[in-house]
């Protein structure tokens, strides 16, 4: 894809004025960071931070029927549940291997919105609509959608500064989301995130979106809030143990030895994959996608073999970095079952250098209660 | 966005600097620095005595994001090594152009650093490379 197809968010031009360094991602031009990495990385750990996610995909499915469309497709249980509420959940194919995950939110019985992955939109899209065709109405309303994320120990101050709805969002549940005005604007926040943090992801109409960011960047200003960039929205959601579609997760590997088990209910009536899931949890796993901390000197990277500590490849990085938080390189990959356990002693093989990493516990960051 | 490129310094198009005299001291460019971003790791994988030979690695440079390598601009013998970037990466993002040194080199041909562009020819190259 060359550079004049990709497309610009409608925040582009506030991107610009705050020093965003843009960057090809998924088809789309986005900040990758503003500041610095590691600053803004701090900015949403001790302050908050806002991210321009419109380019995330977001389908409608409404009608009767709709409910079951959404359940068939996911592997965690929609029928649970309420109006204003959401979940996290795979999509998977009858393989069980991982078309993309989710976030799921049921405004009523008849009424969903699925927010799926910028790089799997088309993917899903044509999934989702293909599912729906005679059973229910499909809209993909990703042009029409833009979404801001503020995340941080300090967001809903930022929100009570705005007043009206905004200064209401306290009383909002995690995993819940409901209609507000903020700053005039027409938006839905929902209680949710990618960053570790407590905070709220902003629903929009695209043109909408600078007139929400301008206000809610003046109002956090004073009290640290900066825009954030992909590379500190990695680094955050790395040390939170949250998985990325195309690194930690992909159409060749399951739910349930990406630790995402919690995601699948078999229990729940039929879906595509449910036949492919029971079979997989009734034997032992072949791998697993594992925390782990490079005690060398090392930067584990997306794609670096790991190795047992005698040497033997025995499975592969899948994303690593510094952790600004956490104060360590860390990262996640895939080893086999017996190399899973915390404490074991591995090798990552950094472009043909050995570096010494052991199995952690994750999350490697977990927020103060 | 304007870099800093400092007059006596000769650059080569991997955005590495050398400070001209009988030992070419060699770091990265501003230019370099900003790309990468917050410094976490600096690996220089020579020592004193070490042959280079132009355009290999001789280390490698870790930011948050990124690995990079390191290119001997002149071929040379390693004299000095700065072990101070070991334990203090993020003198790279503070003083590229000073104590980040990375190597100090004995050129083989002290004439080889004419063949690198000067500040001026850097600067229109970063105008013209820096999208």
């Amino acid at each position: 894809m060359t550079e004049s197809h990709l497309r610009r968010t409608s925040l582009h031009d506030e991107h610009i004025a705050s020093g965003g360094r843009i960057v090809p991602f998924a088809g789309w031009e986005m900040p990758v960071q503003y500041t610095g990495i590691v600053d803004e990385h701090h900015a949403v750990r001790t302050a908050a931070g806002m991210f321009d996610v419109s380019h995330m995909g977001e389908l409608r499915l409404r009608g009767e029927y709709a409910a079951h469309v959404v359940d068939y497709l996911v592997t965690n249980d929609a029928k649970n549940l309420a109006d204003g509420q959401a979940m996290y959940t795979c999509c998977c194919n009858e393989e069980a291997l991982i078309l993309d995950d989710l976030i799921v939110y049921r405004r009523s019985q008849d009424d969903w919105l699925i927010v799926c992955n910028a790089s799997n939109r088309d993917k899903i899209s044509a999934h989702f609509a293909k599912a729906a065709r005679d059973h229910c109405e499909f809209q993909d309303q990703s042009d029409a959608t833009a979404l801001i994320a503020l995340q941080g120990p300090r967001a809903f101050e930022v929100l009570g500064a705005l007043g009206g709805d905004a200064a209401k969002l306290p009383d909002l549940r995690g995993f819940h989301f409901r209609d507000a005005v903020i700053a005039g604007v027409a938006c839905t926040p929902a209680r949710t995130g990618y960053t570790g943090e407590d905070g709220v992801e902003i629903f929009c109409e695209w043109e909408e979106a600078p007139k929400l960011w301008r206000a809610l960047l003046e109002a956090g200003r004073p009290l640290g809030v900066k825009p954030a960039g992909l590379g500190a929205r990695d680094t955050l959601r790395l040390e939170a143990r949250l998985s990325l579609y195309g690194n930690d997760i992909d159409e060749t590997t399951n739910p349930i030895e990406a630790g995402l088990g919690w995601v699948v209910k078999v229990e729940k009536g039929d879906f595509i994959g449910r036949a492919a899931l029971i079979e997989i949890k009734s034997r032992p796993l072949l791998r697993r996608l594992v925390g782990f901390e490079v005690t060398g000197r090392g930067v584990a990277r997306h794609g670096y073999p790991l190795l047992d500590a005698d040497g033997r490849p025995v499975g592969i990085c899948t994303s690593g970095s510094p952790g600004p938080t956490v104060g360590k390189n860390v990262g996640l990959g895939y080893v086999p079952g017996a190399l899973a356990e915390v404490g074991t002693r591995l090798l990552v093989d950094c472009r043909g250098k050995n570096v010494e990493a052991v199995v952690a516990k994750t999350p490697f960051y977990k927020r103060p209660k | 966005m304007s870099h800093e490129v400092p007059a006596d310094l000769r650059f080569t198009k991997d955005h590495e600097w050398c400070r001209p005299g009988v030992e070419i001291t060699v770091g990265i460019s501003a230019f370099a620095v900003e790309q990468l971003g917050d410094i976490t790791l600096v690996n220089l994988d020579v020592k004193v005595g070490d042959e280079l030979t132009t355009g290999k690695a001789f280390g490698t440079i870790e930011s948050v994001k990124t690995l990079s390598d390191l290119y001997a601009p002149v071929n040379g013998k390693v004299v000095r090594v700065n072990a101070d970037l070991t334990g203090k990466p993020e003198l790279v993002n503070e003083d590229c152009y000073g104590k980040a040194w990375m190597v100090a080199i004995a050129p083989s041909d002290p004439g080889a650093i004419e063949g690198l562009m000067d500040a001026k020819s850097y600067g229109d190259y970063l105008t013209t490379a820096a999208h």
